[in-house]
């Protein structure tokens, strides 16, 4: 088993660290996904060019500069709008919620795609019935469109959380204290680099099988023909 | 707003540009060299041939691709062998450390491509070269890899764009890609957000090149998917 010089708690609370990360993101990202899918979907030509923008603009970005550019950008940008009230001070965004809003908005921007096509995936044909039922356009898709979408959009949804899972990694570089970034301090101690990478590079792939597990197991969930067995 | 400050600096981002291109493409080329014996190993039939692929796959896409950096380049030097052996010549320069870790990086994810490619064959093409009497080697090369490159290419130029963004990886370990050319003068001039963007737009720049390479590498190799038959030159039509 690999030595790791009692650093191991460490290392357990940075991956506490990123997993909280990511769960946050993720929540935060699915909201951006969502409400951006409705605007490309949407009959307003400014709101599809507003998403279309989203979209392209974040998919032709390095996650990592938008990390360093909410990170060192945030910052000037808060104190801009604070001095417009005229706060003065130094204010500093945090590593961690630079790195939830970089990583919920290259999420959301992918969930975006998903959650377009997932939706138009539902017949329009239930559109129509929910609407000669007398349902408003609102009623029909939360109650009729997102149960479906859901399923549809789950595979997708469940590839860009492993995607999401491993971009927290880039978080650590602007000094979030998360799996690398303890074992890194560790490794300044122990001057042994590979084995607590490879340490924090296993944890990553337990996690990683974690997520999986869960996609697949809510897959089974909301698909009752899988579990049929007639 | 300091806009002047991206003219004045404008040609040392695209000298950091030059450099992510560089990167790009060295470990792209290598890397799919590297990926079609590895999917041809993960395809195969014989489930123990198939471990060592499936590992490999499965480290490198399990692991953020900042870890396989750090493991490469901070990683190698825990070792006295490594640092007495010949490979300390390449392993002690952040450049060759991250060409190694992009290769093996997209190696695994197009290796995973290239499979899915190879298994959606459809099967009646592989039973129609065996029926020619094909060696399994003249098969690989005429049909399997051919068609499966067609099948694959769509996906594998999303793949390269994904290796674009995530060669902004490299300025972690002090190299002066485009990220860490921005990020090395803003620390200077305290002007992320024009800087950021300046470089952001690049990479935009740089992604829309690609893509659009592919969309046309797709139209001339995929040229059979677009083929519609002249109904009127064939007489059929018309009556």
């Amino acid at each position: 088993m690999i030595d790791l010089h009692g650093f191991g708690h460490l290392l357990l609370a940075g991956t506490w660290v990123t997993v909280k990360l990511a769960l946050v993101s993720l929540s935060l990202g699915l909201v951006f996904g969502l409400l951006g899918a409705a605007a490309k979907l949407s009959n307003y030509k400014v709101l599809r060019a507003m998403a279309t923008t989203y979209t392209t603009l974040i998919r032709g970005i390095p996650e990592l500069l938008i990390v360093f550019a909410i990170y060192f950008g945030g910052s000037a940008l808060v104190m801009a709008v604070a001095s417009m009230f005229g706060y003065d001070e130094y204010i500093e965004v945090n590593p961690f919620m630079a790195g939830v809003a970089a990583l919920s908005i290259a999420f959301g921007a992918y969930a975006t795609e998903v959650f377009r096509m997932a939706i138009l995936s539902i017949p329009q044909g239930q559109w129509e019935s929910a609407q000669a039922l007398g349902m408003t356009r609102g009623k029909t898709f939360f109650r009729i469109i997102l149960p479906q979408v859901w399923r549809v959009a789950l595979p997708g949804l469940g590839n860009l959380f492993q995607v999401l899972l491993k971009d927290t990694a880039l978080v650590s570089v602007v000094g979030l204290q998360d799996i690398i970034r303890h074992a890194t301090t560790a490794i300044s101690s122990t001057k042994e680099p590979f084995t607590f990478y490879l340490a924090a590079a296993c944890i990553y792939l337990i996690l990683t099988a974690i997520a999986t597990a869960g996609t697949l197991w809510m897959e089974r969930a909301c698909t009752p023909q899988l579990r049929y067995k007639g | 707003m300091n806009w002047d400050i991206i003219i004045q600096y404008y040609p040392k981002l695209l000298e950091g540009a030059l450099l992510t291109l560089e990167l790009v493409v060295i470990s792209g080329v290598i890397g799919v060299m590297m990926a079609v014996p590895i999917a041809l190993l993960r395809a195969s039939k014989t489930p123990w041939v198939r471990i060592f692929p499936f590992c490999f796959i499965y480290f490198f896409r399990g692991t953020p691709l900042l870890i396989q950096i750090f493991l490469i380049y901070y990683g190698a030097s825990q070792f006295e062998a490594v640092r007495d052996s010949v490979l300390w010549v390449v392993l002690k320069e952040p450049y060759w450390c991250a060409i190694i870790a992009f290769t093996l990086n997209t190696a695994a994810y197009s290796a995973e491509l290239f499979r899915g490619a190879i298994q959606a064959i459809p099967h009646g093409e592989l039973e129609a070269a065996d029926a020619f009497g094909m060696s399994w080697l003249l098969k690989t090369r005429r049909i399997v890899i051919p068609r499966a490159f067609g099948i694959a290419l769509p996906a594998y130029g999303n793949e390269v764009v994904l290796m674009l963004k995530s060669s902004a990886l490299a300025s972690t370990i002090t190299l002066l890609d485009l990220t860490g050319m921005a990020r090395t003068i803003q620390a200077r001039t305290y002007t992320p957000v024009e800087l950021f963007t300046a470089a952001g737009l690049i990479y935009l720049l740089m992604a829309a090149v690609v893509i659009g390479l592919f969309r046309y590498m797709e139209s001339r190799f995929n040229r059979y998917q677009y083929y519609k038959p002249n109904v009127d030159q064939m007489g059929v039509d018309k009556q």
